[in-house]
């Protein structure tokens, strides 16, 4: 059963198993208020097996992806200094676990720019495609600020000490082309194209094995932080639990009777 | 009371009893010596309401009885352990009836239980629930575990051995933060601090914890039982005391069938079968 859900600044479509969650303030590059921060959390909350979801899509509408925080709202304090930690701690952080956490793929459609935060949210994804306009810019630097909501750590990890600081330091826009070719992102796909491929994508993740999927993501995000002795014993455990689920007898059966899979997700 | 006999086959050439009773809050399920209570209130996150409490007695008070129960396994659902006590239940306290409330005598049970106690945890276990896990003797967390003692938060404090067992346990500096501030830690500082022996994924932590219970249970119920009291002796008594609890366990233990069946075996390359 589709449903459908618009608050003011988030969009949540959800249809056969698959939610696309469009960030919706395109006058201000979809960049994060208080508001936007509540319609996030309630939509992410609705990503749940309950609900049938099996492939998340997060994209934005307009021209940019997300422009991070808005800085209108940060300027609108000016009796005293705003607390960045705070708000890291209540609105970013939770966000960017919650995406990281969640049992099913995450992708990722950068439509145009993602800057600061908006930058990580999207490199918090499990498979980022970007438009060929798209760009990636750390801008906290010209600030006095760091990169947040993860990006001193998705950085690093996916490019690289010399790049990442690069990247942080001079606050340079990185081309959705050159993102790809360093291995930021998974694809650059042309702007015209890009929402239909990656729509195909997900329709196509969310008739997989979810269950599986999800195990392959928890295995791979623990390797940065296990040697490879714990991680052998990870892949035990997760292939023993991988081993049990309906699918893998399914994805077994359709293989010996030459047929295609129907799988139900776990 | 429902009683199902469910006989599962042959296992190792011995026929394998499987028994599940379901009480109101609980399900117990007995298998090879191993006792099962499996928490089943989890529309309530497993609240322990004093019937769960006195169910839980119940079948202690039952096991230490019943010699062909070894070992027992206290677990939630893969989301939840058990949240807290019953706010409700909790609301009617006075001082007096909080004095006399008749679950000091189910967590007594539970404390004195004698033989081997093990807590498979997943979600949360939070409060009464987190005292519950402290009174196991082995504790196995799955990587959703979230540990807290958030009584402070509501204006009162732990009431069921949350602060004298996490003390014992993880030592001042963080009991006092989990008791003082009322946060809650996750599965990793859960192992690291020693609250937990091992952190599984969520979906094993229970399969885990039977497979342990299942090798302790093959062990010499006396020497088990003797082991426990002399662990738990050092919360009790200085080391001199102490150690000349363990001398006399020690010695004790000299005079044990088991331990001839277990010197027997091991010299002749069998596993051993103790009474």
């Amino acid at each position: 059963m589709p449903t459908r859900e618009h608050n003011n600044t988030i969009l949540l479509d959800i249809s056969d198993g698959l939610a696309i969650l469009t960030l919706n303030r395109p006058d201000r590059l979809n960049s994060f208020t208080a508001e936007m921060f509540k319609d996030l959390k309630k939509a992410l909350n609705k990503i749940t097996p309950e609900q049938g979801v099996r492939c998340l899509i997060i994209t934005g509408s307009g021209r940019a992806f997300c422009a991070g925080q808005d800085l209108n709202q940060r300027a609108e304090t000016k009796t005293s200094t705003p607390d960045l930690s705070a708000s890291l701690e209540k609105n970013y952080n939770p966000i960017i676990r919650k995406i990281t956490e969640l049992e099913i793929p995450v992708l990722c459609a950068v439509n145009g720019v993602a800057a600061g935060a908006g930058s990580s949210i999207a490199l918090a994804c499990d498979i980022v495609f970007a438009a060929r306009s798209a760009s990636f810019i750390q801008a906290f630097c010209k600030i006095g600020l760091i990169p947040d909501a993860g990006g001193t750590w998705l950085l690093p990890h996916k490019l690289g000490r010399a790049r990442a600081l690069g990247l942080s330091l001079l606050g340079d826009k990185l081309p959705a082309q050159k993102a790809e070719e360093w291995g930021l992102i998974w694809k650059c796909v042309d702007d015209n194209k890009l929402l239909e491929e990656v729509v195909a994508i997900g329709k196509q993740l969310a008739t997989q094995p979810t269950k599986g999927l999800s195990l392959i993501k928890r295995a791979i995000d623990k390797s940065f932080t296990n040697s490879l002795s714990e991680q052998l014993d990870l892949e035990r455990d997760l292939q023993g639990i991988a081993g049990e689920t309906k699918d893998f007898q399914e994805g077994v059966a359709a293989f010996l009777n030459k047929r295609n899979p129907t799988f139900n997700g776990n | 009371m429902r009683i199902n006999f469910n006989y599962s086959g042959h296992l190792c050439s011995r026929q394998r009893t499987s028994v599940t009773m379901t009480y109101q809050d609980l399900q117990v399920t007995k298998n090879d010596g191993v006792v099962h209570i499996q928490l089943t209130r989890e529309k309530s996150l497993n609240a322990l309401r004093n019937l769960t409490l006195k169910e839980i007695a119940d079948v202690l008070h039952h096991a230490e009885k019943n010699r062909d129960e070894k070992c027992v396994v206290i677990s939630g659902s893969e989301s939840v352990f058990a949240a807290g006590a019953d706010i409700g239940e909790m609301q009617q306290l006075s001082p007096v009836s909080s004095l006399q409330n008749i679950r000091a005598e189910y967590w007594k049970v539970i404390r004195k239980f004698p033989k081997p106690l093990l807590a498979s945890v997943n979600g949360y276990a939070l409060g009464a629930g987190c005292e519950l896990m402290m009174h196991c003797d082995i504790v196995l967390v799955g990587n959703n575990a979230l540990i807290g003692q958030p009584e402070i938060n509501l204006g009162i404090i732990p009431g069921a051995g949350g602060t004298q067992l996490l003390i014992r346990t993880i030592g001042k500096a963080m009991a006092m933060k989990m008791i003082l501030s009322g946060e809650p830690i996750n599965a990793e500082r859960a192992l690291e601090s020693g609250l937990a022996i091992e952190l599984c994924p969520k979906e094993i932590t229970l399969k885990r914890t039977l497979k342990l219970a299942n090798e302790i249970a093959k062990k010499s119920p006396l020497a088990l039982r003797l082991a426990k009291e002399a662990v738990l002796h050092a919360f009790e008594s200085p080391l001199e005391q102490g150690l000349e609890h363990e001398r006399r366990a020690f010695s004790i233990l000299t005079a044990s069938t088991d331990r001839e069946e277990g010197i027997n075996a091991f010299i002749e390359k069998r596993p051993p079968n103790y009474i």
